[in-house]
């Protein structure tokens, strides 16, 4: 798995809220279209890189979502909303500490703040089993933040289990994918 | 089967009435639903047995005989008997020929169209061994509950020809997902006959019938966590039982049908307890450092088995109903999930995987080995036949989940028909409606 893979909370989105909006490589509103959940490619090639980072393929296509981002497009660090687990893991890698400092210091500056952490499983195994393995991913990423100096009460840690892929697929690259927990504002 | 040891029965008076239209069934099943056996398998010492078709049937909204023939070839205890030629319950029935046809029993019968819309559905049921008729009955249907209708004669045939009750008038409960969309459906036990009880926009997992056959429990996501719902299935009726902080799932009612276990997140991460049906406080009734989730009482109430990786890998344990501590009950191999319980409490199903592969075991509660009944490799969710001849599950077909049943010892294999949606999470539901 690519830590440095991208996938977005508007990837998800099943609610037809608002416009999701594609801009080049940076947040940079320039160009606006709606964009369905179906049209995300699911092959690695164009959903590696990302904003900011160094090295970041020129074709690459960052989705803000604005309906779940509140005012204006997170940048860097909170841009990032999607912590990746390797197989049968609950670990929440090194790799992410500082996107979830980043995030739990917005939480702990604001206590009126709240944030959803969704966890989700690969396809494989059963579904109530796979919702509980999920739910033990999101209370991972709850006891990071807790850890970070955010107060239990400002997360809710749930799960989808298998039932939302990221990606569709039935190999690696897709498992690996949808092994995740998103961080989602409420 | 112990056909041998069958009661010689006194044939009831004929006609005999009974009125099953006023079961109200919901309205409207459609006119002439695809109809589609697909089985595979051999069983051994199957009862040879010719039905006819019903005299007029063609007036019917549905092929009657065709259903009967069905359902009881699904079964795996019988075997149909060509029965060409045109027969209805006041045909003289020469024995020595059908015995020459090789039947050990004949269905004749007739549907006629009453002046009141419904239809008068008669038969009679032939033993050709003892050269007697066993049963004669007049149902006066609506046409929605022609398919009904034409299950009940087949649980009738079925009950006078091994001794046990039918499940072909029973329902089960399934989701499918098509195009984004989930919906919880509720058909007859052969798959047909289809209703949706929820149609969501979000996954909907892990429906529950009630002990009384009247209401669902079921997971559903839509408000973005997962929830325990309870739906009344004839009004549509839906109240939430659960929505705790965190993950709310794994509904299993109680045979006496006052409460629920449940699997919850909000003390730790996935905990089991048991809830009033009409919601409340739940009491929690385990207390692992390890995930506890799909609880299934047994028949009497008194245990739950239940799935832990409390040992590391899932593996299935009991306990008390109540609480209390927990012994394991699968050894063989390192990921066993999903039990059921059969209604004689006599047999444990649950799928293991073995590799890649998920298959569906069956294992003798007084301590057999488990012996899986599948030859595929993407078994989910078995769930017993009232009756604990079948189960029903899910598996993989043509790129698509698909419902199957199975006699117990895998012989007799029925695939429920096939929609081109993703058919999954199977629910067998009880005796009565």
């Amino acid at each position: 798995m690519q830590h440095t893979r991208r996938t977005f909370s508007g990837a998800v989105l099943a609610v037809a809220l608002g416009a999701l909006f594609a801009g080049c490589s940076t947040t940079k509103l320039d160009e606006a279209a709606p964009v369905e959940s179906r049209n995300v490619p699911a092959d690695g090639s164009s959903a590696t890189g990302g904003a900011g980072g160094p090295g970041t393929a020129q074709s690459s296509v960052a989705t803000v979502d604005l309906s779940k981002q509140g005012t204006g497009a997170a940048t860097g660090l909170l841009a990032q909303r999607t912590v990746f687990f390797d197989f049968d893991s609950f670990v929440v890698k090194d790799e992410y500490r500082p996107m979830l400092e980043a995030h739990a210091k917005v939480l702990s500056a604001n206590r009126g703040k709240r944030m959803t952490l969704e966890g989700h499983t690969d396809e494989r195994g059963g579904r109530e089993y796979n919702l509980a393995l999920g739910q033990k991913r999101a209370d991972a990423v709850l006891r990071s933040m807790v850890l970070l100096g955010v107060q239990e009460m400002q997360l809710e840690a749930v799960s989808f289990g298998e039932e939302k892929p990221a990606v569709p697929g039935s190999d690696e690259a897709a498992w690996a994918k949808n092994r995740r927990v998103e961080l989602k504002d409420r | 089967m112990t056909r041998s040891t069958r009661p010689a029965l006194t044939p009831p008076p004929w006609p005999r009435r009974r009125f099953i239209g006023a079961l109200a069934a919901a309205a409207a099943a459609p006119a002439a639903a695809q109809f589609r056996v697909e089985i595979t398998g051999i069983g051994g010492n199957q009862i040879p047995v010719a039905i006819a078709t019903f005299r007029d049937e063609a007036s019917a909204p549905v092929p009657v005989a065709a259903i009967v023939r069905a359902d009881l070839q699904r079964s795996g205890l019988f075997r149909i008997v060509d029965a060409g030629g045109s027969f209805d319950e006041n045909s003289r029935i020469t024995v020595a020929e059908w015995r020459g046809r090789g039947a050990d029993a004949l269905a004749v019968g007739s549907v006629s169209r009453l002046a009141d819309g419904r239809y008068d559905v008669r038969f009679k049921l032939w033993d050709l061994v003892k050269g007697e008729e066993l049963v004669g009955q007049s149902h006066a249907a609506l046409p929605a509950d022609m398919r009904l209708a034409a299950h009940r004669i087949a649980d009738s045939i079925y009950q006078n020809l091994t001794g046990e009750r039918g499940v072909f008038s029973t329902r089960i409960a399934y989701v499918t997902r098509a195009g984004g969309r989930y919906s919880l459906h509720v058909t007859d036990a052969d798959g047909e006959g289809g209703q949706i009880a929820l149609a969501s926009p979000d996954p909907i997992i892990s429906p529950a019938w009630a002990p009384n056959g009247k209401e669902l429990a079921y997971v559903s996501f839509e408000s973005q966590k997962a929830v325990v719902w309870l739906q009344d299935v004839l009004s549509g009726q839906r109240r939430m039982l659960a929505n705790f902080r965190g993950s709310n799932s794994a509904p299993a009612w109680s045979p006496d049908g006052r409460e629920l276990a449940l699997t919850l997140s909000r003390d730790a991460v996935a905990q089991l307890y048991l809830i009033s049906r009409d919601g409340g406080t739940p009491r929690r009734i385990t207390n692992s450092q390890a995930i506890d989730t799909e609880p299934v009482f047994t028949p009497d109430g008194r245990q739950i088995y239940f799935v832990s990786d409390r040992g590391g890998g899932p593996q299935i344990y009991r306990m008390p109903a109540d609480g209390g501590s927990a012994e394991r009950v699968s050894f063989s191999g390192s990921y066993n999930i999903s039990p059921a319980i059969s209604p004689d409490a006599r047999t444990l199903a649950y799928i293991t995987r073995q590799g890649s592969a998920f298959k569906v075991m069956v294992q003798e509660l007084s301590g057999g080995t488990p012996i899986a009944i599948t030859d595929t490799n993407d078994d989910e969710s078995p769930s017993f036949a009232p009756n604990g001849r079948l189960l029903v599950y899910t598996s993989r077909a043509g790129g698509r989940d698909v419902l199957m049943t199975t006699t117990l010892d895998g012989k007799i294999k029925s695939r429920l028909l096939t929609t081109g949606a993703d058919m999954r999470e199977p629910a067998w539901g009880p005796f009565g409606r």
